[in-house]
C-alpha cells in the first residue's frame, strides 16, 4: 500500500489513498459535497459543476469530483464563494427547467429540489422563454421528459457501463441536447429501469409509477425480489396495502442500485385481478369459493383420513416460499404426515457441488466475490438474461477492477463483450470448453466459477477437480432458478435430504414419481405448478393447492388455499450464492394468507399443532439457525436487513444427487414462471413478447 | 492563392513562399529550403530539437499561448505507447482565417513541422484535423501528403534514416468546440466534440489514449524556420518571452483587411492605421478585439501604446488569442456585437456543463430582447452578473470565452447599453432585426 | 448500401488511417463524404456506417446530431451558407443574409421548392479578412455584396438549366 496522502477538508485532517477524489475523501470525514453528475462507480463527467470547491492556491474553484487528493491540499467545501457558485449554477439549471414540481413524480425526493432548497436559489432572474419539447414514451416502462432533464448523464452511463446495454445516448448540442433511445423513437433494451431510478430529477419516469402517488404517501418496505435466484433487495413503495413501485434508490441491499425489470416492475402480479382471494373447494366438480374454516376443515379431514388409512401422500414445495415455510412444510410432511414424498423443482446441482467441495472452506462464492474476484468464469448460462444481478456484479468487477472474465457458452452472450476469452461449445460440452482455458486460468491469482444446469452430476465433480488442479483459490456458484430455489434445497425439500444436506435415509417419491403414481391419495402442492407440463396420473387423488392464482395445478385441485406472495409476508430466503436475507411484509391481499400460516392452520385443524410446532416465522427461523447446518448466521445482520452468507459445506453428502431431475427453466429477463405470466409489465414490453 | 495584398510591414517567415508560383507544390517547396530543417532535425537528438524550440520562445498560436517547447517536453518519449502528432486545423475562432492561408499556400511547411515534432517525441503518425468547412484544404493537404510520400518525406526510412512517419487528413463536421484540444481528440476518435477531463493532458494521454503533441497549424508551421535558422533567430524576430511572428487577421472596419505576418510586439496603432490602412470611410475607431471573439474587447483609448503580444494584452486584461483582430468603427452598435458574439457561443456550446449550456442560451435570449428594445436597466447588471457566474466555473474554456468579452462589453460600453433602454430602438440602426436561428 | 467506387475507395483509405481497433475514428469523415454523395444522412447511412466501424447506430446518431454540417434532411443542390458572425456582420453579412432570404423566399435551413437552393445562416467560416463571406457547398466567395450574390445565384441557376 502506498503512503496515504494527508490533506485538510473544511479544517478536518484527512488521510486518503493516492488517487482518491476529493469528493470521496470528503465523504470519509462526513462531508457531503453536492453533485448531480458524480455517481460512485460510474465514469467521471465534471459536467454539473455543483461540486466546485475552494482549494488553497488554486486560481479558481475546482471540481471535487475529478480532483485527486494531493499532499498538503487545503480544501473548503462550503465557503460563501462556493455557496454562491452553486446557487448561480442552480439558477442557470432552472432556466429551462419547467418547475412543474407540483405534478412531478420526483417531487419530494428530487435531488434538484433538495439542492435548490439547500443553496437558496429560490428566485430566478430569468424572464425569457423556456425551451420546451414534448414528453416522450420510449417503452411501457420508460418515459422521458426532456425539459426536466438536467443532463447529468447518469442514465446514459448506468445503461452503458452498468448494464452493458448502451441503449441511451446524448443527441443534439448545447441547450437543446437531450437523451435519446437506441431505436429512434423507442427503446429496445433490458427495460430494467436503472435509468429511471438513477435519474436525480423527474426526467425519466416509469410507466408503473408515474402520476400514481406522492412519495411521502407511501410506506417504504425493504423486500427481497421474489423472481430469480439473485436475491436483490427491492424497496417497495406501498400505499393502502398496494405496491405502487419498486426500486433500490438507496442502494441498501447486496445489489446496490441494481434491479432488473422483474425486481423493479414485476411486483404487479400481486394485484393482478385474477389473484385468489378466497379459498375454493370443488363442489359438484366445480371450484366454488368457500370460507377458510370450511376449506381448512376439508383439508384436515382428508389429510387425517389418508394418514389413518396409511394412504400415499405427496408434497410438492415451492422455489419461492420462505425458508421458514419450506422448513415447516418438510417438518410437517415428515413428522406429522409421516411421508418422505417431498420434492420441488430442482434447477441446479448444488448437492454435488457441496459434496465435491467437502473438506474445503471458503469455496462458495458470494455475490460480493463476483465483484471482487480477480477472475470470473461463466459456464453454461446466459447470465445477463438469466441471472442479471450476478452479471451486473461481473461487469462491475471488470469495470472497476479490470477482472479477467472467461465465458464458456453455447451462444453469444453479453459477457463476451468484456471477456478475456470466450469459448463456444455445444450444450453439455462446458467442461471441455473450460479445460481449453486451463493454461490461461493457471496464470490467474484466483477464480470464481459460475455454472448453469448443464454442468451437473459427474461434470460438477470434474469441474471441482479441474479447479483444484489450477493451484489457485477457486470459488463456485451453482446457478439455480428462483428466489428460494437454494433455500428449498437447504431446507430439505427433496426426498433424499433433510435440512442441512443430511441424508434422510428413507425412501420417498420425487415429483415425477408422485405424478406418475397411480396410487397417490393426496397431493399437496405449495406454491408450485407441476401440472403445467405434466399430468397427474392418480385420477382420484385429493389435491390441495396453496397458490396465488388458479394455475393449471390449482384448476385440478379439490381445495385451493389463497396464498400470500413473498412481498406480503415475513421470513427469510436464500439466494443463489447462499446469502440469507429477510423478507418484509409490505402490501397485503385480502383473503390470502402466508403459506406458513396456512400450514400451521392445517396442523391445528388436524389437532397436530403441538407436533408441528409454532408457526411464527421468527420462531421457525430460530429453529433453522439452531438445527440446520450452515444456517447459524449472525442475527444482527439478518435483523438489520443485511445478507448473511450460509456455509453449507459440511462434509460428504452420501446421496445420489439425481442430475436427471435437474433442469433450469431458463427464464429470461422477461419471464418468471407463474409470476411472470401474471405480471402485466413483463408481458407488455416488446422485448418480452419477442422471446 | 492570396486574398489580399501583402503589407510592407510584414516579416515573412511562415509566409515566405506566399505568392511564389505554385507555392503549394513540393517542387516550389524544395527549391526554397523545403525539408532542410527536417534533414537537420534528423541528425539531432530529440532533446536538442525541443531545446531549440524552447530557445525560439515559440508560444502556441491557437489562442492559449502556452510555450511550445515546454508542451513538447511533457510527452513521455520513452513510453511504450505509440506517440501521435495532431494538427489543430479546426480554425473556427471568429475573426480568424490564418491557418487556412498557411495550408492553402504552403502545405509542405506544415508537414515538415509535423515531422520535426515527430522526431522530438518519437511519433510515427500524425493527423491533420481540418474543419469541415475547409474541404478544399483537405484536397490541397492530401495532394501535398501524396507528394511527400513520393519524394520520401513521408513513409518509411525517411531520407535513409530508420525514422518513419505517416500523415493523414481528418475532416471535422462543424463544431467550434473541436478547436479545444481535448474535444478535438474526441472528435478525431469519432465521438461528440466534448472536451475531456484534464489532467491528464494530451501530452500524456491524447489521441487513442497515447501521448500526443497537439498544436495549432501556425505553431507547427513555425518549426521549420526555427530548426532551419535556429531558435535564437526566431526569438529575435519577436520580443522577450514571445518569439517570432504572428499571423494576424485584420477584419472589420479597416480599409485593407487581410492576413498579415507581423512580428510579435507589433504596435496596435500601426497595425490598424498602416497595415490595415486605417478605418473605413474616414470613421473613428471605437473598439477592437485583439485575438478572436473570445478576447475581451479593447477601446480606442486602450490602443495607445499597446503592442500585439501575449504580455501586453494580458496587462490590459485581454488576450492575443488566435490573432483575429476585429476592428469596429464609431458607428458600431456594441450591444449588437455582444448579441452576435453570444449567439455564436450559445450555438457552439457543447451542452456538457450547466453554466455554459444554460448561461450562453440565457444571455443570447436576454441580449436579443435587449437589442430589440425591450431591455430594462436591471438587465445591464444581469448581463454582467450572468457572465461572471459562468466565468471560471465551466468545464472547458468555452464558457470563459463567452463570458470574458461579454463582461468587457458591458463594463466598457455601459452607456451604449443604456441607450437601448426604455423601448428605444438601437441608436445605430433603424428597425434592424437579426434573424434568429 | 452501395456507394460510388470513389467513395468506397475513400472509405477504404479512411478505415486504414487509424490505429488497429480505432476504426470508429472514421465515423465523421465517412458521414461527411457520404453526405456529399447522397445529399443527406439517412437512417440507412447511419446503420451502414455503424456496421462498418463496429459501433451502434445510436452512437452514430449521437455524433451526427452534434455536428452542424451533418444534415438528416436533404439540402438544396446548392447549399448557400451565409456567415453573419462578427467580422461578416460588421461588413454587411446580416444585410446579405436578409437579402438572400428575400431573394430565395426561404429561411434558415430551408430548401427552395425546386430543390435547387437551400439557405443556412452559418457561424464563422474562416473568411473574416475577406468578409462578408458566403460558401456555396464547399466553395468560398469573398467580399460578397447583394449584387454579387444575385449574380452568383443566377449563374448557378443557369448552369443547372444547361
Amino acid at each position: 500500500m502506498p503512503d496515504p496522502v494527508k490533506l485538510t477538508i473544511d479544517g478536518k485532517a484527512v488521510e486518503a489513498a493516492p488517487g482518491t477524489l476529493v469528493i470521496e475523501a470528503a465523504k470519509c470525514v462526513g462531508i457531503n459535497i453536492p453533485s448531480f453528475c458524480y455517481y460512485e462507480g460510474l465514469s467521471l463527467q465534471a459536467a454539473c459543476r455543483m461540486c466546485l470547491v475552494e482549494v488553497e492556491k488554486a486560481p479558481k474553484l475546482m471540481a471535487a469530483c475529478t480532483l485527486p487528493v494531493a499532499e498538503g491540499m487545503v480544501v473548503r467545501t462550503e465557503t460563501p464563494v462556493v455557496a454562491e457558485a452553486r446557487k448561480y449554477t442552480l439558477e442557470f439549471l432552472l432556466t429551462n427547467h419547467p418547475l412543474d414540481c407540483p405534478v412531478c413524480d420526483k417531487g419530494g425526493e428530487c435531488e434538484l429540489q433538495d439542492m435548490v432548497f439547500r443553496y437558496g436559489a429560490g428566485e430566478s432572474r430569468f424572464v425569457e422563454n423556456k425551451i420546451h419539447v414534448e414528453e416522450k414514451q420510449w417503452s411501457p416502462v420508460v418515459f422521458y421528459d426532456g425539459p426536466r432533464c438536467i443532463l447529468c448523464f447518469r442514465c446514459v452511463r448506468i445503461c452503458n457501463e452498468g448494464m452493458g446495454v448502451g441503449a441511451l445516448g446524448i443527441v443534439n448540442r448545447g441547450a437543446v441536447s437531450e437523451i435519446a433511445p437506441n431505436h429512434g423513437d423507442h427503446l429496445e433494451c433490458d427495460e430494467c429501469g436503472m435509468c429511471i431510478d438513477i435519474c436525480p430529477v423527474g426526467a425519466l419516469t416509469s410507466g408503473t409509477y408515474r402520476y400514481k402517488t406522492r412519495p411521502w404517501e407511501m410506506e417504504h418496505v425493504g423486500a427481497i425480489c421474489t423472481h430469480c435466484s439473485n436475491g436483490c433487495k427491492t424497496t417497495l413503495g406501498v400505499r393502502n396495502g398496494k405496491i405502487i413501485r419498486g426500486n433500490n434508490h438507496d442502494r441498501s441491499g447486496i445489489n446496490g442500485e441494481f434491479l432488473c425489470i422483474k425486481g423493479r416492475y414485476g411486483f404487479d402480479f400481486t394485484s393482478h385481478p385474477e389473484r385468489l382471494q378466497s379459498p375454493q373447494m370443488r363442489v359438484n366438480g366445480k371450484l366454488e369459493p368457500v370460507s377458510w374454516s370450511i376449506a381448512l376443515a376439508a383439508v384436515a379431514k382428508k389429510f387425517g383420513a389418508a394418514l389413518a388409512s396409511d394412504g400415499r401422500i405427496g408434497v410438492i414445495g415451492s422455489t419461492h416460499t420462505s425458508n421458514e415455510e419450506n422448513h415447516y412444510l418438510q417438518k410437517f410432511a415428515r413428522g406429522v404426515l409421516r411421508t418422505n414424498n417431498i420434492d420441488h423443482h430442482r434447477s441446479g446441482d448444488v448437492v454435488t457441488l457441496l459434496d465435491a467441495l467437502s473438506g474445503t472452506t471458503g469455496s462458495l462464492a458470494s455475490t460480493a466475490d463476483l465483484y471482487e474476484s480477480k477472475a470470473v468464469l461463466v459456464a453454461g448460462a446466459d447470465l445477463s438474461s438469466e441471472q442479471p444481478f450476478l452479471a451486473f456484479q461481473i461487469r462491475g468487477n471488470y469495470r472497476h477492477h479490470q477482472a479477467h472474465v472467461y465465458v464458456v457458452t453455447e451462444n453469444e452472450v453479453r459477457e463476451d463483450g468484456i471477456a478475456a476469452e470466450s469459448v463456444r461449445i455445444a450444450r453439455g460440452g462446458e467442461l471441455e470448453g473450460i479445460r481449453s482455458l486451463a493454461e490461461r486460468l493457471k496464470t490467474e491469482s484466483e477464480l470464481a466459477i459460475v455454472f448453469g444446469d448443464s454442468v451437473k452430476g459427474e461434470a460438477v465433480r470434474d469441474l471441482v477437480a479441474f479447479g483444484s488442479s489450477l493451484g489457485i483459490p477457486v470459488k463456485y456458484v451453482a446457478l439455480v432458478d428462483y428466489s428460494n430455489s437454494r433455500g428449498a434445497l437447504d431446507m430439505g425439500l427433496v426426498p433424499e435430504l433433510l435440512p442441512g444436506y443430511q441424508p434422510s435415509n428413507r425412501p420417498g417419491m420425487t415429483i415425477g414419481e408422485m405424478l406418475d403414481s397411480d396410487s397417490l391419495d393426496v397431493l399437496w402442492v405449495v406454491g408450485a405448478n407441476p401440472l403445467k407440463a405434466s399430468a397427474l396420473r392418480a385420477a382420484d387423488a385429493f389435491v390441495v393447492v396453496q397458490e396465488m392464482f388458479l394455475t393449471e395445478t390449482a384448476q385440478r385441485a379439490d381445495v385451493v388455499l389463497p396464498a400470500a406472495s413473498a412481498y406480503e409476508k415475513t421470513g427469510t430466503v436464500t439466494n443463489v450464492c447462499g446469502e440469507v436475507q429477510r423478507l418484509s411484509a409490505g402490501p397485503s391481499t385480502m383473503g390470502a394468507k402466508p403459506d406458513l400460516e396456512i400450514i400451521g392452520l392445517i396442523a391445528r385443524e388436524m389437532g397436530q399443532a403441538a407436533a408441528a410446532g409454532p408457526w411464527a416465522p421468527d420462531k421457525v427461523f430460530a429453529e433453522i439457525r439452531a438445527t440446520v447446518k450452515g444456517y447459524d448466521v449472525p442475527m444482527p445482520v439478518i435483523s438489520a436487513g443485511g445478507a448473511a452468507h450460509t456455509t453449507p459445506v459440511n462434509g460428504r453428502i452420501p446421496v445420489e444427487s439425481r442430475p436427471d431431475l435437474i433442469h433450469s427453466s431458463r427464464d429470461t429477463l422477461f419471464t418468471s414462471g407463474t409470476l411472470g405470466r401474471y405480471s402485466r409489465m413483463l408481458g407488455s414490453v416488446m422485448e418480452g413478447r419477442r422471446r | 492563392m492570396l486574398y489580399n495584398e501583402p503589407s510592407p510591414h510584414e516579416v515573412k517567415i511562415l509566409t515566405r513562399r506566399f505568392g511564389l508560383p505554385d507555392s503549394a507544390s513540393i517542387k516550389t517547396y524544395l527549391k526554397t529550403d523545403g525539408y532542410v530543417a527536417f534533414e537537420k532535425a534528423l541528425k539531432m537528438k530529440p532533446e536538442e530539437i525541443i531545446a531549440e524550440v524552447k530557445v525560439s520562445n515559440l508560444r502556441g498560436r491557437g489562442g492559449a499561448g502556452f510555450p511550445t517547447g515546454m508542451k513538447w517536453s511533457f510527452v513521455p518519449r520513452t513510453s511504450p505507447k505509440p506517440k501521435y502528432i495532431v494538427v489543430n486545423a479546426d480554425e473556427s475562432e471568429p475573426g480568424t482565417c490564418k491557418d487556412r492561408v498557411l495550408i492553402e499556400n504552403d502545405p509542405h511547411q506544415l508537414i515538415e513541422g509535423m515531422l520535426i515534432a515527430a522526431l522530438a517525441v518519437d511519433a510515427h503518425a500524425g493527423y491533420i484535423y481540418i474543419r469541415g468547412e475547409y474541404r478544399y484544404l483537405i484536397d490541397i493537404m492530401d495532394k501535398a501528403i501524396a507528394e511527400a510520400y513520393e519524394h520520401g518525406y513521408l513513409g518509411r526510412n525517411l531520407l535513409g534514416s530508420n525514422f518513419h512517419f505517416d500523415a493523414f487528413t481528418h475532416t471535422g463536421a462543424g463544431a467550434y468546440e473541436c478547436g479545444e484540444e481535448s474535444a478535438l481528440l474526441e472528435s478525431l476518435e469519432g465521438k461528440r466534440g466534448v472536451p475531456r477531463i484534464r489532467p491528464p493532458f494530451p501530452a500524456v494521454v491524447g489521441a487513442f489514449q497515447s501521448p500526443t503533441i497537439l498544436n495549432n497549424v501556425e505553431t507547427f508551421c513555425a518549426a521549420p524556420a526555427i530548426l532551419r535558422d535556429g531558435g535564437a533567430a526566431f526569438a529575435a524576430l519577436g520580443i522577450p518571452k514571445a518569439g517570432g511572428t504572428k499571423m494576424t487577421c485584420l477584419s472589420g472596419h479597416v480599409n485593407k483587411p487581410g492576413v498579415y505576418e507581423l512580428p510579435l510586439g507589433f504596435p496596435v496603432k500601426t497595425m490598424i492605421e498602416e497595415v490595415g490602412g486605417g478605418i473605413r470611410n474616414g470613421r473613428k475607431l471605437k473598439a477592437f478585439v485583439p485575438g478572436g471573439s473570445s478576447c475581451p474587447v479593447l477601446t480606442a483609448a486602450e490602443c495607445e501604446g499597446l503592442t500585439m503580444d501575449y504580455d501586453a494584452m494580458a496587462r490590459v486584461k485581454s488576450m492575443l488569442g488566435s490573432g483575429g483582430v476585429v476592428v469596429m468603427d464609431e458607428d458600431t452598435c456594441i450591444v449588437k456585437v455582444a448579441l452576435r458574439v453570444m449567439r455564436f457561443y450559445a450555438h457552439e456550446s457543447c451542452g456538457w456543463c450547466i453554466p455554459c449550456r444554460e448561461g450562453t442560451t440565457w444571455l443570447r435570449k436576454l441580449l436579443q430582447r435587449f437589442h430589440d428594445g425591450h431591455g430594462q436597466r436591471s438587465d445591464i447588471v444581469l448581463i454582467g452578473d450572468l457572465a461572471k457566474n459562468m466565468l471560471g466555473r465551466t468545464f472547458c474554456p468555452l464558457g470563459d470565452a463567452a463570458a470574458m468579452p461579454t463582461i468587457s462589453f458591458v463594463e466598457k460600453f455601459r452607456e451604449e447599453f443604456e441607450a437601448h433602454l426604455d423601448g428605444r430602438p438601437c441608436p445605430f440602426e433603424h428597425a434592424e432585426q437579426l434573424v434568429m436561428q | 448500401m452501395t456507394f460510388s467506387p470513389q467513395l468506397e475507395a475513400k472509405f477504404a483509405k479512411l478505415l486504414g488511417s487509424y490505429p488497429p481497433g480505432r476504426q470508429r475514428s472514421a465515423m465523421i469523415p465517412m458521414l461527411m463524404f457520404a453526405q456529399d454523395e447522397i445529399g443527406q444522412v439517412t437512417q440507412e447511412l447511419v446503420e451502414e456506417v455503424a456496421s462498418r466501424i463496429g459501433c451502434t447506430p445510436l452512437q452514430v446518431e449521437e455524433v451526427l446530431t452534434y455536428y452542424s454540417m451533418l444534415h438528416k434532411k436533404p439540402l438544396g443542390k446548392y447549399h448557400v451558407q451565409i456567415c453573419t458572425n462578427i467580422s461578416c456582420m460588421l461588413t454587411g453579412g446580416t444585410e446579405l443574409w436578409e437579402h438572400a432570404c428575400g431573394k430565395l423566399h426561404i429561411g434558415h435551413r430551408e430548401v427552395a421548392p425546386d430543390g435547387l437552393f437551400s439557405l443556412e445562416e452559418v457561424e464563422c467560416i474562416g473568411a473574416c479578412s475577406w468578409a462578408p463571406a458566403v460558401q456555396v457547398n464547399y466553395d468560398f466567395h469573398h467580399q460578397v455584396t447583394p449584387e454579387k450574390l444575385d449574380q452568383l445565384l443566377a449563374g448557378l441557376r443557369s448552369a443547372n438549366a444547361v
